[in-house]
Protein backbone atom coordinates (compact mmCIF):
# COMPACT_ATOMS: atom_id res chain seq x y z
CA UNK A 1 0.00 0.00 0.00
CA UNK A 2 1.28 3.46 -0.88
CA UNK A 3 0.07 6.83 0.31
CA UNK A 4 0.54 10.41 -0.81
CA UNK A 5 -0.51 13.41 1.27
CA UNK A 6 -0.61 16.54 -0.80
CA UNK A 7 -2.02 20.07 -0.89
CA UNK A 8 -5.43 19.93 -2.50
CA UNK A 9 -4.85 22.41 -5.33
CA UNK A 10 -4.85 21.93 -9.11
CA UNK A 11 -1.11 22.69 -9.27
CA UNK A 12 -0.55 19.38 -7.45
CA UNK A 13 -2.17 17.38 -10.25
CA UNK A 14 1.08 16.46 -12.03
CA UNK A 15 2.52 15.07 -8.79
CA UNK A 16 -0.66 13.10 -8.14
CA UNK A 17 -0.63 11.62 -11.66
CA UNK A 18 3.05 10.73 -11.29
CA UNK A 19 2.37 8.96 -7.97
CA UNK A 20 -0.57 7.01 -9.42
CA UNK A 21 1.39 6.02 -12.54
CA UNK A 22 4.30 4.71 -10.47
CA UNK A 23 1.95 2.51 -8.47
CA UNK A 24 0.06 1.26 -11.52
CA UNK A 25 3.24 0.46 -13.41
CA UNK A 26 4.54 -1.49 -10.42
CA UNK A 27 1.26 -3.42 -10.39
CA UNK A 28 1.59 -4.22 -14.12
CA UNK A 29 -1.60 -2.37 -15.03
CA UNK A 30 -2.75 -2.41 -18.68
CA UNK A 31 -2.31 0.84 -20.66
CA UNK A 32 -6.03 1.20 -21.19
CA UNK A 33 -6.93 0.75 -17.52
CA UNK A 34 -4.10 3.11 -16.59
CA UNK A 35 -5.50 5.89 -18.75
CA UNK A 36 -9.00 5.37 -17.38
CA UNK A 37 -7.69 5.42 -13.81
CA UNK A 38 -5.62 8.57 -14.47
CA UNK A 39 -8.73 10.22 -15.83
CA UNK A 40 -10.85 9.24 -12.82
CA UNK A 41 -8.10 10.35 -10.41
CA UNK A 42 -7.87 13.74 -12.13
CA UNK A 43 -11.62 14.30 -11.93
CA UNK A 44 -11.84 13.36 -8.24
CA UNK A 45 -8.69 15.22 -7.19
CA UNK A 46 -9.64 18.39 -9.08
CA UNK A 47 -13.08 18.25 -7.51
CA UNK A 48 -11.47 18.19 -4.05
CA UNK A 49 -9.08 20.99 -5.05
CA UNK A 50 -11.95 23.16 -6.28
CA UNK A 51 -14.58 22.57 -3.65
CA UNK A 52 -13.44 20.88 -0.43
CA UNK A 53 -11.77 23.80 1.34
CA UNK A 54 -12.84 26.88 -0.65
CA UNK A 55 -11.73 29.62 -0.16
CA UNK A 56 -8.73 28.22 1.72
CA UNK A 57 -6.49 25.26 0.81
CA UNK A 58 -6.31 21.99 2.73
CA UNK A 59 -4.76 18.57 2.34
CA UNK A 60 -5.85 15.46 0.51
CA UNK A 61 -4.64 11.93 1.17
CA UNK A 62 -4.47 9.38 -1.64
CA UNK A 63 -3.95 5.68 -0.98
CA UNK A 64 -3.28 3.04 -3.63
CA UNK A 65 -3.75 -0.61 -2.79
CA UNK A 66 -3.96 -3.69 -4.96
CA UNK A 67 -6.43 -6.37 -4.05
CA UNK A 68 -6.35 -9.50 -6.21
CA UNK A 69 -6.52 -8.30 -9.81
CA UNK A 70 -8.02 -4.93 -8.89
CA UNK A 71 -6.63 -1.65 -7.63
CA UNK A 72 -8.33 0.45 -4.96
CA UNK A 73 -7.61 4.16 -4.88
CA UNK A 74 -8.93 6.06 -1.87
CA UNK A 75 -9.16 9.85 -1.52
CA UNK A 76 -9.57 11.49 1.88
CA UNK A 77 -10.16 15.14 2.69
CA UNK A 78 -11.41 17.00 5.76
CA UNK A 79 -13.33 19.61 3.79
CA UNK A 80 -17.06 20.21 3.61
CA UNK A 81 -19.09 17.00 3.43
CA UNK A 82 -19.79 16.33 -0.23
CA UNK A 83 -20.95 13.20 -2.00
CA UNK A 84 -20.13 13.66 -5.69
CA UNK A 85 -22.05 10.47 -6.54
CA UNK A 86 -25.31 12.07 -5.40
CA UNK A 87 -25.14 14.46 -8.33
CA UNK A 88 -27.51 13.71 -11.19
CA UNK A 89 -25.86 12.45 -14.39
CA UNK A 90 -25.73 14.94 -17.26
CA UNK A 91 -27.92 14.25 -20.30
CA UNK A 92 -25.33 13.09 -22.83
CA UNK A 93 -27.84 13.06 -25.69
CA UNK A 94 -28.37 16.85 -25.78
CA UNK A 95 -27.09 18.93 -28.71
CA UNK A 96 -23.94 21.06 -28.35
CA UNK A 97 -26.07 24.16 -27.88
CA UNK A 98 -28.04 22.66 -25.00
CA UNK A 99 -25.13 20.97 -23.24
CA UNK A 100 -23.74 22.76 -20.25
CA UNK A 101 -20.00 23.13 -19.81
CA UNK A 102 -19.59 20.86 -16.81
CA UNK A 103 -20.93 17.94 -14.82
CA UNK A 104 -19.08 15.48 -17.04
CA UNK A 105 -16.21 14.61 -14.73
CA UNK A 106 -18.06 12.47 -12.20
CA UNK A 107 -20.11 10.89 -14.94
CA UNK A 108 -16.91 9.76 -16.69
CA UNK A 109 -15.61 8.35 -13.40
CA UNK A 110 -18.78 6.32 -12.84
CA UNK A 111 -18.69 4.99 -16.41
CA UNK A 112 -15.03 4.00 -16.49
CA UNK A 113 -14.50 2.50 -13.00
CA UNK A 114 -15.79 -0.90 -11.84
CA UNK A 115 -17.00 0.61 -8.57
CA UNK A 116 -17.05 4.02 -6.87
CA UNK A 117 -17.97 4.37 -3.20
CA UNK A 118 -18.40 7.41 -0.99
CA UNK A 119 -18.57 7.69 2.79
CA UNK A 120 -18.34 10.50 5.34
CA UNK A 121 -16.53 9.16 8.39
CA UNK A 122 -15.05 11.05 11.38
CA UNK A 123 -15.23 14.41 9.61
CA UNK A 124 -13.67 13.09 6.42
CA UNK A 125 -14.91 12.62 2.88
CA UNK A 126 -13.71 9.20 1.77
CA UNK A 127 -14.08 8.26 -1.87
CA UNK A 128 -12.84 4.94 -3.22
CA UNK A 129 -12.33 3.95 -6.83
CA UNK A 130 -12.05 0.31 -7.79
CA UNK A 131 -10.79 -0.90 -11.15
CA UNK A 132 -9.48 -4.15 -12.62
CA UNK A 133 -5.81 -3.83 -13.52
CA UNK A 134 -6.13 -5.84 -16.73
CA UNK B 1 1.06 20.01 -23.94
CA UNK B 2 2.11 21.75 -27.12
CA UNK B 3 -0.22 23.56 -29.51
CA UNK B 4 0.77 24.02 -33.14
CA UNK B 5 -1.39 26.52 -34.91
CA UNK B 6 -1.68 26.79 -38.68
CA UNK B 7 -3.97 29.04 -40.66
CA UNK B 8 -4.72 28.18 -44.26
CA UNK B 9 -7.09 30.70 -45.80
CA UNK B 10 -10.23 30.35 -43.66
CA UNK B 11 -9.25 27.10 -41.97
CA UNK B 12 -7.61 27.23 -38.58
CA UNK B 13 -5.89 24.00 -37.52
CA UNK B 14 -4.83 23.42 -33.93
CA UNK B 15 -2.58 20.42 -33.52
CA UNK B 16 -2.54 19.45 -29.86
CA UNK B 17 0.25 17.23 -28.57
CA UNK B 18 0.53 15.60 -25.13
CA UNK B 19 -1.99 15.90 -22.31
CA UNK B 20 -5.13 18.00 -22.35
CA UNK B 21 -6.02 18.12 -18.66
CA UNK B 22 -7.09 20.54 -15.91
CA UNK B 23 -3.64 22.12 -15.89
CA UNK B 24 -3.19 22.54 -19.66
CA UNK B 25 -6.77 23.10 -20.90
CA UNK B 26 -6.81 26.85 -20.05
CA UNK B 27 -3.98 27.35 -22.56
CA UNK B 28 -6.04 25.84 -25.38
CA UNK B 29 -9.09 27.79 -24.26
CA UNK B 30 -7.13 31.05 -24.47
CA UNK B 31 -6.03 30.11 -27.98
CA UNK B 32 -9.66 29.64 -29.00
CA UNK B 33 -11.04 32.71 -27.25
CA UNK B 34 -8.59 34.97 -29.02
CA UNK B 35 -8.27 33.28 -32.36
CA UNK B 36 -11.50 32.18 -34.00
CA UNK B 37 -12.40 35.49 -35.61
CA UNK B 38 -13.22 34.95 -39.25
CA UNK B 39 -12.40 31.22 -39.23
CA UNK B 40 -14.90 29.27 -41.30
CA UNK B 41 -13.36 25.96 -40.39
CA UNK B 42 -11.71 24.89 -37.18
CA UNK B 43 -9.79 21.60 -37.10
CA UNK B 44 -8.45 19.96 -33.95
CA UNK B 45 -5.71 17.57 -34.99
CA UNK B 46 -5.48 15.07 -32.12
CA UNK B 47 -3.05 12.68 -33.84
CA UNK B 48 -0.51 13.30 -31.09
CA UNK B 49 -2.89 13.79 -28.20
CA UNK B 50 -2.25 11.21 -25.48
CA UNK B 51 -4.90 12.08 -22.93
CA UNK B 52 -8.05 14.17 -22.52
CA UNK B 53 -10.04 14.80 -19.33
CA UNK B 54 -13.33 16.58 -18.80
CA UNK B 55 -11.45 19.90 -18.65
CA UNK B 56 -10.37 19.28 -22.26
CA UNK B 57 -13.86 18.25 -23.29
CA UNK B 58 -15.18 21.52 -21.89
CA UNK B 59 -12.85 23.43 -24.20
CA UNK B 60 -14.08 21.39 -27.19
CA UNK B 61 -17.69 22.16 -26.29
CA UNK B 62 -16.91 25.88 -25.92
CA UNK B 63 -15.22 25.85 -29.33
CA UNK B 64 -18.13 23.99 -30.94
CA UNK B 65 -20.61 26.51 -29.55
CA UNK B 66 -18.48 29.42 -30.76
CA UNK B 67 -18.22 27.92 -34.27
CA UNK B 68 -21.98 27.24 -34.37
CA UNK B 69 -22.58 30.85 -33.42
CA UNK B 70 -20.42 32.22 -36.21
CA UNK B 71 -21.81 29.73 -38.73
CA UNK B 72 -18.55 27.80 -39.12
CA UNK B 73 -17.60 24.13 -39.08
CA UNK B 74 -15.51 22.28 -36.57
CA UNK B 75 -13.85 18.87 -36.94
CA UNK B 76 -11.78 16.66 -34.67
CA UNK B 77 -9.29 14.38 -36.43
CA UNK B 78 -6.70 11.70 -35.65
CA UNK B 79 -8.01 10.51 -32.26
CA UNK B 80 -6.54 7.35 -30.74
CA UNK B 81 -8.89 4.55 -29.77
CA UNK B 82 -8.72 5.52 -26.08
CA UNK B 83 -9.70 9.09 -26.85
CA UNK B 84 -12.51 7.92 -29.16
CA UNK B 85 -13.82 5.81 -26.24
CA UNK B 86 -13.97 8.91 -24.03
CA UNK B 87 -15.81 10.88 -26.73
CA UNK B 88 -18.22 7.97 -27.08
CA UNK B 89 -18.97 7.58 -23.33
CA UNK B 90 -19.65 11.28 -22.90
CA UNK B 91 -21.84 11.58 -25.99
CA UNK B 92 -19.30 13.97 -27.55
CA UNK B 93 -18.97 11.78 -30.63
CA UNK B 94 -22.57 12.74 -31.39
CA UNK B 95 -22.21 16.49 -30.99
CA UNK B 96 -18.80 16.88 -32.60
CA UNK B 97 -17.74 15.96 -36.12
CA UNK B 98 -15.11 13.30 -35.51
CA UNK B 99 -13.11 12.07 -38.50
Amino acid sequence: MARLDIKAETDSLDKVTEFIDEQLEAADCSMKAQMQIELAVEEIFVNIAHYAYTPSIGMAGITVETQGDSVLITFEDSGVPYDPLAKEDPDVTLSAQDRSVGGLGIFMVKKSMDDVRYAYIDGKNILTLEKKLR
Amino acid sequence: MTINKTQDQNTLTLQVEGRLDTVTAPELEAEIKGGLDGAERLVFDFGRLEYISSAGLRVLLTAQKAMNKQGGEMTVTGCSEDILDILEITGFSQILTVE
